[in-house]
């Protein structure tokens, strides 16, 4: 068959996701964002959530979100995206609201937020990037960065003794009574990604439900930060973060009992 | 047995040059364009080897700036 046979619009299987929009976006060649980015568009359109939809966009790389997905969004202050959507979800509790936070964003300065938020179980979805570092600002150590990781920071490696231990925040949030589903994925390779949107999907559907929080952490790579090739940082991830942050689920459902 | 018929197509002005769809095609198609760039100055991707493409989307689904489209067409013996 030649190429012109097969190029014809009742052949596609595959095209970019409609909500998102014609900018270019700014993350770097390979970045896992832009990934994360086009599931949640393909979501959002699937499950009709296009007109009921808000977005709360981080501070850290992901802050122009919303000039990338076509919905409504909130430009939250630092940390402070699971309070303003504690505020959207319940004063308009018709609508679906999900976060997008890095791990500066949720598991530095808003850890507060973030568990408290959990805590109470609000009706939201957080969807939690953890790259290890904080790419933004130069690759600086992030709470997250591995025992022995070298950054900006830590250019002989992240110490136990001076630097404290990595920190397992989807671990913290699974012990709490308020969430509902917790899990970990990762967008490295076709299979995951598929993995990683029905894991979305199921967080999106449980905040229409309102069964709780549920959070989804996609261990992410950061190439520039890690200084490697977009393809040498998905090994390393596989090789490294992986043994830190192990794929699955934490926790899928709400105790019953409550 | 069936045949699967694939074809891809690349924006290659939206394209960033990361490679992973490269490193992830199971049959070897794609490749990274290697002396020329487009306007932004990426070394893009294009179909070295179009009549292996199996139409799998494996590429498309690992792209991070949702710059390709997939085509398939299924054959079957009559």
């Amino acid at each position: 068959m030649t190429k012109e046979e097969i190029i014809r619009p009742e052949n596609k299987v595959y095209s970019r996701p409609e909500l998102l929009t014609d900018n270019y976006t700014h993350y770097c060649p390979g970045c896992s964002h832009g990934v994360v980015h086009k599931i949640i568009a393909e979501l959002i359109a699937e499950m009709g959530l296009t007109d009921i939809t808000i977005g709360i966009a981080p501070v850290g790389c992901a802050v122009f979100a919303y000039n990338y997905i076509d919905v409504d969004w909130i430009e939250a202050p630092h940390g402070r995206a699971p309070a303003l959507a504690t505020a959207a979800s319940r004063l308009n509790p018709d609508r679906m609201v999900f976060t997008y936070q890095g791990d500066g964003d949720l598991a530095a300065i808003g850890t507060a937020e973030t568990i408290h938020a959990a805590n109470r179980g609000e009706n939201i979805t957080i969807v939690f990037i953890n790259n290890a570092i904080y790419g933004m600002t130069g690759g600086q150590m992030a709470p997250t960065t591995l025992l022995g990781m070298k950054t900006a920071t830590t250019p002989y490696g992240r110490r136990a003794d001076l630097n404290g231990y990595p920190l397992p925040i989807s671990n913290i949030l699974a012990t709490l009574d308020g969430t509902c589903y917790v899990t970990r994925q990762a967008v490295h390779t076709a299979a995951a990604v598929r993995k990683a949107k029905s894991a979305i999907k199921k967080a999106f559907e449980n905040t229409l439900a309102k069964r709780g929080t549920s959070v989804v952490e996609i261990v992410s790579t950061c190439n520039s930060g890690w200084k490697m090739t977009p393809a040498q940082s998905n090994e390393w991830m596989v090789e490294h973060m992986f043994e830190k942050y192990p794929l699955g689920d934490l926790k899928t459902q709400k105790d019953p009992s409550l | 047995m069936a045949k699967v018929f694939g074809a891809v197509t690349i924006d290659s002005q939206r394209c960033k040059g990361c490679d992973l769809c490269v490193v992830a095609c199971p049959t070897d198609v794609l490749l990274l364009e290697p002396r020329d760039v487009n306007d932004r100055g990426y070394h893009y991707a294009f179909t070295a080897h179009p009549e292996a493409c199996i139409g799998c989307a494996a590429c498309a689904t690992v792209c991070p700036d949702a710059c390709i489209e997939v085509y398939r067409v299924v054959k079957r013996d009559e």
